[in-house]
């Protein structure tokens, strides 16, 4: 990937980060006035003009407003920033940038934000005749999981990828801009797109009845390996024939932790120790956050397209730990 | 351990308590059991019938169905636990 097609976003970007970034004409979405100015600095001492672009935040009608990151756009923050950057002429803007939110179950909250965007766009274009590259709407698209607390199934309350699409290019669209100088539509759809191509298998490692008498299965994955259990209630099927009669259970992992707890309340068939299980929809998020702790982490094996199995990952061992552990001298002598 | 005399039970596996008004419902092994404990049959009566008629082994057989009890217990559909 060469790196004039990286978009650089986040809050932490060290001077070395941004030199390299500079250096390989990257696109640098700036998140707060230090940033700003440190690239500025960095411009001059390089003698380069750093492609920008500037993070918005917004009122898009949804609560959290995610204002941590970004220019405010409502408060004057955002055209601000806009001005401190076409006036001083040592960076280009060529984007707007917003990312309004996570699992995001409203369309027209994208919408606001597109509109908000390109009425900053045109103000730009008003005021100093310059088109603005792109706008990028960032990503916070819902997947099919089901959001813990929430009444409904995800698969039912999820908009599609119809309905965003729906509420952007109209609000894009109606801003008044010139047809062919439209921007450019980034999206961010990560989650929304591989979540539902990871599963998880695990295996039973016992039942018990707790004291007010639920039924509690222990699996062998607990909320080290499945992060995302702590904000969706997941999907489980057996992996096995069953049969139609059910019992409500509680789901725990292995850890030796109270909140090690996968599902508090699924309905599936009584399952015996060495019992399988697939969860579902668990490909966004779990293999950058889980952690290492009592358990090994597993292996991770891709089917590709003509249904070929092929590990991409291998499964933890002790010299996975070990390898990163250094050891003082004065330690190495001792005896037990 | 006693299955309590009004308890009702339908083919299907219904299982109403006329004395709460709570009903349930369970599989046709859970109706066997409650079936062969209404007749007075006793835990290894119950383990030689069950083993004999499924393919399941005994401690399996054990784990479920004390399991099972002590869910009857719990609902109070049986009464009578073991006294220390």
């Amino acid at each position: 990937m060469p790196g004039s097609k990286i978009i650089f976003n986040g809050p932490d970007k060290t001077e070395t980060d941004l030199k390299l970034a500079i250096e390989n004409n990257s696109l640098i979405h700036i998140d707060h006035l230090d940033e700003l100015y440190l690239i500025k600095e960095l411009a001059v001492e390089m003698n380069k003009k750093p492609r920008v672009a500037i993070r918005v935040n917004m009122d898009t009608g949804v609560y959290p407003i995610w204002d941590r990151f970004g220019f405010n756009y409502e408060n004057g923050q955002a055209w601000d920033a806009i001005n401190k950057i076409m006036l001083n002429d040592k960076m280009e803007l060529v984007g707007l940038h917003s990312h309004i939110g996570t699992f995001m179950l409203s369309p027209n909250a994208y919408g606001i934000a597109a509109s908000k965007l390109s009425d900053l766009a045109l103000g730009i274009k008003k005021k100093y005749k310059k088109n603005i590259q792109y706008l990028d709407l960032g990503g916070g698209f819902a997947s099919k999981n089901t959001l813990k607390g929430s009444y409904l199934q995800g698969v039912d309350t999820s908009p599609t990828f119809d309905q965003y699409a729906e509420a952007i290019s109209t609000a894009i669209l109606n801003a008044g801009f010139v047809e062919d100088e439209l921007p450019l539509l980034l999206l961010e759809s990560g989650r929304s797109l591989i979540d539902e191509a990871g599963s998880l298998l695990g295996t039973v490692i016992s039942n018990k009845r707790l004291s007010d008498g639920r039924r509690a299965t222990i699996m062998d994955f607990g909320v080290n390996i499945l992060f995302t259990s702590f904000w969706y209630d997941h999907k489980i099927s057996p992996a096995q024939d069953f049969s139609q009669y059910t019992e409500d259970a509680v789901l725990y992992g292995p850890l030796c932790m109270n909140i090690d707890v996968i599902r508090e309340n699924v309905t599936l068939p009584p399952l015996k120790r060495d019992d399988h299980v697939v969860v579902h929809t668990v490909g966004a998020y779990n293999m950058t956050q889980w952690m290492q702790f009592i358990a090994m982490r597993p292996a991770v094996v891709m089917i590709d397209m003509n249904e070929k199995a092929h590990v991409i990952r291998n499964r933890e061992t002790l010299d996975s730990i070990e390898s990163a552990e250094v050891m003082p001298e004065y330690l190495k002598k001792f005896k037990l | 351990m006693n299955i309590k005399k009004n308890i009702a039970l339908s083919d299907s596996g219904f299982v109403f308590d006329p004395s709460s008004g709570d009903s349930f419902s369970t599989n046709p092994i859970g109706l066997e059991i409650i079936k062969l404990l209404q007749n007075g049959k006793s835990a290894d009566d119950i383990k030689k019938h069950i083993t004999g008629a499924y393919m399941t082994d005994g401690d399996s057989f054990e784990k479920d169905f004390y399991d099972f009890v002590n869910m009857l217990q719990k609902l109070k559909i049986a009464d009578g636990a073991e006294k220390k």
